[in-house]
């Protein structure tokens, strides 16, 4: 296995800053689809990025670990620093950064293997650990998810067993397995019920004191529970081209955002009126 | 009370209209037709092929090739067939795979990616006879040296080419087929291309591969043209080398069939033939059993059952 140099986060008085986003525009081809994003995302704290369809939050998410790298027309412009190093240097190697940044998708996406072998990939590809360390860290990572107890017993089943709700916490539990500092969540319940929705907006709280999370969410009730900022995106239609490019509008405490948000816009899509 | 109107008639049973009863009754007659011209197919096979095994027993399969069909056997192109399976195994399977691989997972949808896949789609419909010429000109003429000419070696290589185009079709279609999410979850923990592709996206595309794999081997046992073109031998006692001259089963069938039956022996060559046929689809029905086997064993991983 190919053993890379690691990037070596500059711990500066800004240490609380997870990412400082500025001027980020997204483009697919010719088409922007985002414009002129700057904010910032701070350690152990819940993130949500919220707004209409189409508003970008989600290539905006995807931008924070390079995983638009794997679109490609994709295109992005700006400063995305992570702990002070820019993400976009030429010199990053962005596998790298996935290891530090972890994901959880939409819709949960195990690998069709067993439960053990799901939560050990990442862990034994990252080389860091031996055989016997594995087992503890995919125990550990699995206690996290609070899946241990549901699989303990059944490791070497396959993964596509488990119900949807198992499944995306056993998402979770490989994505913490190796040990990254952020994790992005692409709107993690949206094909949950609502008790696996409950149980994992139980486990965010649970595990954000060890990780930075960002999710993108369609429900703003969830995001008003779980989380402790939150960013509100909207589209803007370009009169020419009848094109929609998602845009930043605001992001604060979320408790402002749904009482008194600074912007018109967020206003009217908090409560309803739009959107 | 209702205020629905409802005629007798609308919800009359479509199934038995006049048009679905035609319908019917044409795709049976044809899947009649197709399982009828088999059955008498492999009849006229088994009928033919009996004297001949009766005849000759086993030696049938361990003689060598002799004057009379009382005394012959297909030793020889048996040889030729199964070192023909394994060269196109060891040669286009991986090579046909990595050009998958590469053109699915790494390649850039240029407009010269995008000419170089239709051409392979294309190739995949060039007539086996074309694919002999160039094995004549290239493994037998031009490689000489390695192949020495019209050898096991020449007609493996030829038939690899020959069948590499269906390979890299069927696989470059099972790759397409695996989930994105299976690839992101990869990326997602920090996995490279390489990583991804080799833990996930190939065995999650192994049924799909498998089953190119099976049509491409079957194709290459069932050739003859392209071995008549390159010089496969057709008289007495090819060796059997894999550097000498050859023979193989279909070019048996070939030639024998071709031969006047002799009044004087018990059996003629027109039974000959007919077994060795016989045997070419026991070998090909053996590969493809063993092809389904494996790929049901990785669409099982698949769904996690």
């Amino acid at each position: 296995m190919i053993q890379v140099q690691a990037v070596q986060p500059e711990r500066t008085a800004e240490s609380s800053v997870v990412f400082s986003v500025r001027d980020l525009n997204v483009f697919y081809g010719e088409f922007r689809a985002v414009r002129d994003a700057s904010f910032d995302i701070n350690e152990n704290e819940i993130t949500a990025f919220i707004g209409p369809s189409g508003c970008g939050k989600t290539t905006v998410l995807r931008c924070l670990n390079r995983m638009n790298d794997f679109i490609e027309s994709a295109r992005v412009e700006g400063k995305v620093q992570y702990h002070g190093v820019d993400l976009y240097d030429p010199q990053i190697n962005s596998n790298e950064v996935r290891r530090r940044i972890g994901m959880v998708f939409q819709k949960p996406n195990p690998f069709p293997k067993s439960i053990f072998e799901n939560v050990a990939y990442g862990a034994k590809l990252s080389g860091r650990f031996s055989k016997t360390e594995i087992n503890e860290v995919v125990e550990n990572a699995l206690r996290q998810a609070a899946l241990w107890d549901e699989v303990k017993d059944r490791l070497k089943a396959s993964a596509l067993g488990l119900s949807g709700g198992q499944q995306q916490r056993l998402c979770i539990a490989r994505c913490i397995a190796v040990k990254p500092d952020v994790i992005l969540m692409d709107e993690p319940c949206s094909a949950l019920d609502p008790i696996a929705t409950a149980r994992i907006e139980d486990l965010m709280q649970e595990i954000k004191k060890d990780f930075s999370i960002i999710i993108v969410t369609h429900n703003m009730q969830q995001a008003a529970r779980v989380s402790d900022r939150t960013a509100f995106f909207t589209t803007e239609i370009n009169p020419e081209s009848d094109r929609r490019t998602g845009v930043l509008v605001e992001i604060d405490s979320t408790r402002k955002i749904f009482s008194m948000p600074s912007d018109e816009r967020t206003e009217l899509y908090v409560t309803g009126r739009f959107g | 009370m209702s205020t629905v109107e409802l005629s007798p008639t609308d919800l009359r049973n479509r199934e038995k209209s006049r048009g679905s009863l035609v319908l019917g009754f044409g795709l049976l007659v044809a899947v009649t037709f197709t399982l009828l011209s088999l059955f008498v197919l492999l009849a006229r096979i088994f009928t033919q092929a009996i004297p001949a095994f009766r005849e000759r027993g086993t030696d049938f399969i361990t003689d060598t090739i002799g004057s009379e069909p009382g005394i012959s056997g297909i030793w020889p192109g048996l040889f030729g067939s199964f070192g023909i399976g394994v060269g196109v195994l060891l040669l286009a399977v991986p090579l046909g795979l990595a050009a998958a691989i590469y053109l699915e997972e790494y390649a850039k949808p240029t407009r010269f990616n995008r000419f170089v896949i239709v051409n392979i789609r294309n190739l995949a419909g060039v007539p086996a006879v074309i694919y002999g010429v160039l094995g004549l000109i290239i493994f037998v003429g031009w490689l000489r040296p390695i192949t020495n000419g019209g050898s096991v070696i020449a007609a493996a290589l030829t038939l690899s080419v020959l069948v590499l185009p269906v390979i890299i079709i069927t696989g470059m279609e099972a790759i397409r087929s695996v989930p994105t999410g299976i690839r992101e979850a990869g990326y997602g923990v920090g996995a490279t291309r390489w990583e991804v592709t080799r833990d996930h996206v190939v065995p999650y595309a192994m049924p799909g591969i498998l089953t190119g794999t099976v049509l491409a081997l079957s194709r290459a046992l069932g050739e003859a043209a392209p071995l008549i073109m390159i010089g496969a031998i057709t008289g007495l006692l090819p060796e059997t080398s894999l550097t000498g001259k050859f023979t193989a089963i279909p070019m048996l069938i070939y030639n024998w069939s071709g031969r006047p039956d002799s009044a004087g022996g018990a059996i003629g060559w027109s039974n000959s033939a007919a077994a060795a046929g016989l045997v070419l689809l026991v070998l090909v029905i053996a590969f493809n059993l063993t092809g389904v086997l494996l790929r049901q064993k990785f669409e099982k991983k698949r769904v996690g059952t």
